[in-house]
């Protein structure tokens, strides 16, 4: 055990070395709001959401080390603001259109739209035409919810020991893509038991016919907030 | 609260009344809210026009065709409060859903190849207003001042988003009012 420690939103919070901010802050019971970041596995740093102020710099929580003398701010009107604008250009980006998805009600991306306060999308939709996989007999993606968190790529590579997903293009053209000859699910590796079929924070991996098995208005953050779920869920990883 | 009843306009676009339906499950509160409010251009009152002096708009379902646009800088223009009501208002919601298909597809869809369609014709009366490339969310066309979220948001939203502007207070909805779906 040792003394070091740093300060987030005026309270002091051991850390050990090695430590991410993001990693100190969910063991001692702080909300850093993130939806590329699981403590499963590396940390990406792109969604932006968990921008911090570390000493006046803006930084990534999940990536950026957490030192002695670190200063940092992070439930501020300013970064809040940030986050929605970022949250409202997922929405904006995509086809979210939750009273047709099947995730609606277990979504990180909503449930951090609800953390945040947003109640409207801000910027012009791209109605941008994305495509459905359904080839695989038990596992679907729709790209219209896909916000390029890379969970599942990470997922595969870290915990399947497979390789069954990927990032490709960049900036506005990026895209999810599947290896195989194919570039169809049904061609993969993939098995509907992976981690990989599992993480996806949003509606677009999902498990055939699992849908509707819990109501909506039954769901997780139909009443428990994401703050809560994920400090309960992260908190509880990080202490294996 | 002065005894000038506020005036409440309200229209639904493309939208499936799903949201006024929700409105009217404020039941015996429609009593209480009567007290306060009226109605002005509304599928209630049948009015056809808005006052130049109404004080809350409550818009729902997008816009999809040059009618629906007229209607919303309608009520922009004349009601001081414009509210966004519902998913489709906020971000087209299910008629958006043909934004991906072409517009002579989902025409030709509908009245010309779908299975079942009798006398197949693309209709064309003057009287009809003419359909948008896309279905566009309500931010899109005219500046709104608030969103009620949910398909479609519970009565418990309106009535606390109405009696908070009532007594004068910043409308906020607690999570539990907050729903996407």
């Amino acid at each position: 055990m040792n003394n070091k420690s740093i300060v987030i939103d005026g309270k002091t919070i051991p850390f050990e070395d090695g430590q991410t901010i993001m990693q100190a802050a969910i063991a001692a019971g702080v909300y850093i709001p993130h939806l590329c970041h699981n403590p499963q596995f590396t940390p990406h740093g792109s969604c932006k959401l968990c921008t911090v102020k570390v000493n006046g710099r803006n930084c990534s929580a999940c990536t950026f080390p957490a030192s002695e003398g670190q200063n940092i701010t992070n439930v501020t009107k300013e970064l809040n603001d940030d986050r929605e604008k970022i949250t409202q250009m997922l929405f904006v980006e995509g086809n979210h259109f939750c009273p047709s998805c099947e995730k609606t009600g277990n979504c990180n991306l909503q449930a951090v739209a609800y953390h945040l306060g947003m109640t409207d999308n801000h910027f012009p939709h791209f109605f941008e035409n994305r495509e459905v996989d359904a080839s695989h007999p038990d596992v679907m993606i729709d790209h219209n919810r896909c916000i390029f968190c890379t969970l599942c790529v990470r997922a595969s590579q870290e915990v399947d020991g497979k390789n069954v997903f990927a990032i490709s293009g960049r900036g506005i053209d990026k895209r999810l893509v599947v290896n195989s000859e194919s570039g169809l699910l049904k061609d993969s590796g993939l098995d509907a038991t992976d981690c990989a079929a599992h993480i996806c924070p949003t509606g677009a991996i999902l498990i055939k016919r699992t849908g509707y098995k819990v109501p909506i208005g039954q769901r997780i953050y139909d009443h428990a907030h994401i703050d809560t779920v994920t400090l309960a869920n992260e908190g509880a990883s990080h202490d294996e | 609260m002065t005894n000038k009843k506020v005036k409440v306009a309200t229209v639904s676009l493309a939208g499936c009344f799903g949201c006024h339906m929700s409105f009217l499950d404020l039941d015996e509160r429609l009593v209480d809210l009567i007290e306060h409010i009226e109605f002005d251009r509304s599928p209630l009152t049948d009015i056809e026009h808005c006052s130049p002096d109404c004080d809350i708009g409550l818009i729902e379902g997008g816009v999809c065709n040059s009618e629906n646009v007229h209607v919303l800088r309608e009520f922009r223009k004349n009601c001081k409060i414009l509210v966004a009501v519902g998913a489709c208002a906020i971000n087209g919601g299910l008629p958006a859903m043909r934004n991906h298909i072409s517009l002579e597809d989902c025409l030709n869809e509908a009245y010309r190849d779908g299975i079942g369609v009798e006398n197949p014709q693309i209709p064309n009366d003057v009287e009809l207003p003419l359909l948008l490339d896309k279905v566009h969310p309500l931010h899109e066309v005219v500046k709104i001042d608030y969103f009620l979220p949910g398909c479609p948001p519970s009565a418990d939203v309106f009535w606390k988003f109405l009696t908070d502007l009532l007594a004068g207070r910043e409308p906020s909805l607690d999570y539990e009012l907050v729903h996407f779906d």
